[in-house]
């Protein structure tokens, strides 16, 4: 009796060894940019109740999604900064773009609505390079007549944490000022001139909520959710355009995709009139050659079923969905790369 | 006739004797080993960084990812700074917890207030830097800052302290916030070894006619300094180390200001806010480097606290 017990153990407990193996197998597992956890949170939950497959997704920030990826302890990487065609070369890797965003600048002024107050690119530049010290300075103040601005001291707020956010912010100022190129430059993190560092965008956003004068910048759906007074801004064809999702989606709409190797396209300072200059796609990152086939596809399945029914709820998160013809580029560019170790195509 | 006499129980206690002896030295050279595996490993993943940047790095106010030059000597500067800001307020303020708790307080006073200073040591960090970035944060930039400003901004030197728009947030905040979560544990260390000292010595020294401050300062400090001491460092530890809260109060820029209302940098808060995203060698590299600084650090503080304390012990009966 007591034999016979104890090998129903053993067999209960080899038997749920296995059925958690096998689900182990079937789940996806992937790392990276914070930015667009959201939105694969959502996904993941929705393909898992459509599917029975989950997702793993942790979001430790776009460095650590490279690091995890090279490392091959995930099954993909996902980052806000695209990496050049020589890097992905190196390191036998892929990348395609999931969803786009945008980044806006947000201010703390008496008396001062939202998209009321309007900046040209030199001005924000100026500001963020500490150059422009008071809101009353002239150059404001002739953009902007018939709004009162007050005299303060402008305070900078910018992200402490490296942050996809940031890279988009500060391409975008080295595009469009030669000073801010070479003083300052781009990347996750990078040394202001001037401000004080808040930790994400609810960091930046409260101390801008918090100090009178200030000026930061977060996602636009995050200042939106959020409530928080944005600028207009002057786009690469002069007008001045506000951050919204008409004139976010005629930023990505803009990308010419086609002719980026490699998926490496940023998408800020984007020319049209209605286009908002500072948006930016984020990405996911496979190998190459996958040492197991089937669980790649099931990574491929996971992101083409994303691509098809998942424009909707990218959309109620504020995210800007990949337009039709990109989403076959991309399939296109998985049949050429993602291949086995056999040569055969994965997807 | 009587069997002989077995010695088979006493080789098993034997046994177990050693084998006792042995576990507890394999523990106890666990913790040592750890020690050594977590130095090297700092060491080992800062070369990069020791061979770039050399003893320049210590003393290099530059922090740029985009150049890839780096130097510690805006986090260090934070990091002491926030610190002694942190004791400066934190030991008068837990000496007087501990000295009322022990010797002043009503006896039906004690146990609330003892238990509500141990359950301030319990609250995790992150709810600290929450509480002083929203709450504390607006409440100092209104009605303090502005008052220090006005009574000490125009004395020359110490004026320098407190310039800059009050924010709320900075160096002077980072302090504080560090200085409320410190006080719990100095003063429940402090409570706890002022308690035991011998109700016959203080006795004899009221019999004297001496006040309550002289005992306590003649009596109760002289017999407990050891762990007045140990409990000042505890809360130094814990200054030095501690990542969140300061991340959400001191500002975070890589920058040196003389003011105190300016933002600024710690160790750990550079690294809780940028490892993640740090990308290139040099740069995990200078990330760890600081981790490494910031072990000795502690290490030096430790170890000169110890060197006090010998100091201390050897004069023991010479003053009187």
């Amino acid at each position: 009796m007591k034999l016979q017990f104890g090998r129903t153990l053993i067999a209960t407990a080899v038997l749920s060894l296995s059925a958690s193996a096998s689900a182990f197998a079937s789940d996806i597992t992937g790392a990276g940019a914070t930015f667009p956890y959201p939105i694969y949170a959502k996904w993941a939950e929705a393909y898992k109740a459509k599917t029975g497959i989950g997702m793993n997704y942790q979001s430790i920030g776009s460095g650590g999604g490279i690091k995890q990826i090279k490392a091959k302890t995930v099954d993909f990487g996902a980052s806000d900064k695209p990496l050049k065609p020589e890097d992905l070369e190196k390191d036998g890797l892929t990348q395609f773009p999931t969803v786009t965003g945008a980044v806006v600048p947000v201010v703390n002024l008496d008396g001062i609505k939202d998209n009321q107050i309007k900046l040209t690119p030199t001005i924000l530049a100026d500001i963020f390079l500490g150059k422009i010290k008071k809101w009353s300075d002239p150059a404001i103040a002739s953009l902007n007549k018939g709004v009162a601005l007050p005299a303060n001291e402008i305070t900078v707020v910018h992200r402490a944490d490296g942050s996809g956010t940031t890279f988009i912010f500060t391409n975008y100022l080295s595009k469009v000022s030669p000073e801010w190129k070479s003083k300052v430059g781009e990347d996750a993190s990078v040394a202001w001139p001037v401000g004080t560092g808040g930790k994400g965008n609810e960091g930046v956003a409260n101390f801008v909520k918090q100090i009178k004068g200030s000026i930061g910048y977060v996602e636009a759906a995050y200042a939106k959710q959020n409530k928080m007074t944005a600028t207009q801004l002057q786009n690469k064809d002069g007008a001045y355009v506000m951050a919204d999702e008409e004139t976010i989606k005629a930023a990505a709409g803009n990308a010419e995709w086609e002719k980026a190797p490699g998926f490496y396209e940023i998408l800020t300072n984007e020319p049209g009139k209605k286009s908002w200059p500072i948006v930016g796609a984020t990405f996911i990152l496979m190998h190459k050659q996958q040492a197991n086939p089937a669980q790649a596809t099931q990574v491929l399945k996971f992101f083409e079923w994303a691509y098809a029914n998942g424009d909707k709820m990218a959309a109620d998160l504020d995210y800007i969905p990949m337009p039709d013809n990109v989403v076959k580029m991309i399939n296109h560019s998985w049949k050429a790369n993602i291949k086995g170790m056999d040569g055969k195509a994965v997807y | 006739m009587s069997k002989p006499l077995s010695t088979a129980p006493l080789n098993r206690h034997y046994l177990f004797d050693q084998i006792f002896r042995y576990s507890t030295l394999f523990f106890a050279f666990l913790v040592f080993s750890l020690l050594v595996g977590i130095i090297t490993s700092l060491v080992i993943g800062s070369v990069p960084a020791i061979k770039e940047f050399g003893l320049g790095f210590l003393f290099s106010a530059e922090w740029n990812p985009v150049t890839e030059k780096f130097g510690a000597l805006v986090p260090i500067v934070g990091t002491l700074v926030t610190s002694i800001i942190a004791l400066a307020i934190g030991i008068p303020v837990s000496f007087g917890i501990a000295l009322f708790l022990t010797e002043m307080s009503p006896p039906w006073l004690r146990r609330p207030l003892g238990t509500a200073v141990e359950l301030l040591a319990g609250i995790p960090s992150i709810i600290y830097g929450m509480w002083g970035l929203f709450v504390f944060a607006p409440v100092f930039a209104e009605h303090v800052q502005p008052w220090l400003k006005n009574a000490f901004g125009d004395i020359p030197f110490i004026g320098l302290l407190f310039e800059g728009a009050p924010m709320g947030i900075g160096m002077l905040t980072a302090g504080i916030i560090l200085a409320i979560m410190v006080i719990p544990f100095i003063s429940a260390v402090m409570r706890d070894v002022f308690e035991i000292v011998p109700p016959m010595l203080k006795e004899s020294a009221y019999g004297l006619g001496a006040t309550t401050w002289e005992v306590v300062w003649n009596v109760v400090l002289p017999y407990t300094k050891i762990g007045v001491v140990g409990g000042v460092m505890l809360g130094l530890g814990r200054a030095l180390g501690e990542t969140m809260a300061v991340t959400f109060v001191i500002g975070n820029a890589h920058q040196l200001h003389a003011s105190l209302f300016k933002p600024g940098n710690s160790i750990a808060s550079a690294l809780a806010n940028e490892f993640t995203e740090a990308d290139g060698e040099l740069y995990t590299a200078s990330l760890i480097e600081l981790g490494l600084i910031l072990f000795c650090i502690t290490f030096v503080v430790l170890a000169s606290s110890k060197i006090l304390l010998a100091q201390l012990k050897k004069r023991e009966g010479k003053v009187t």
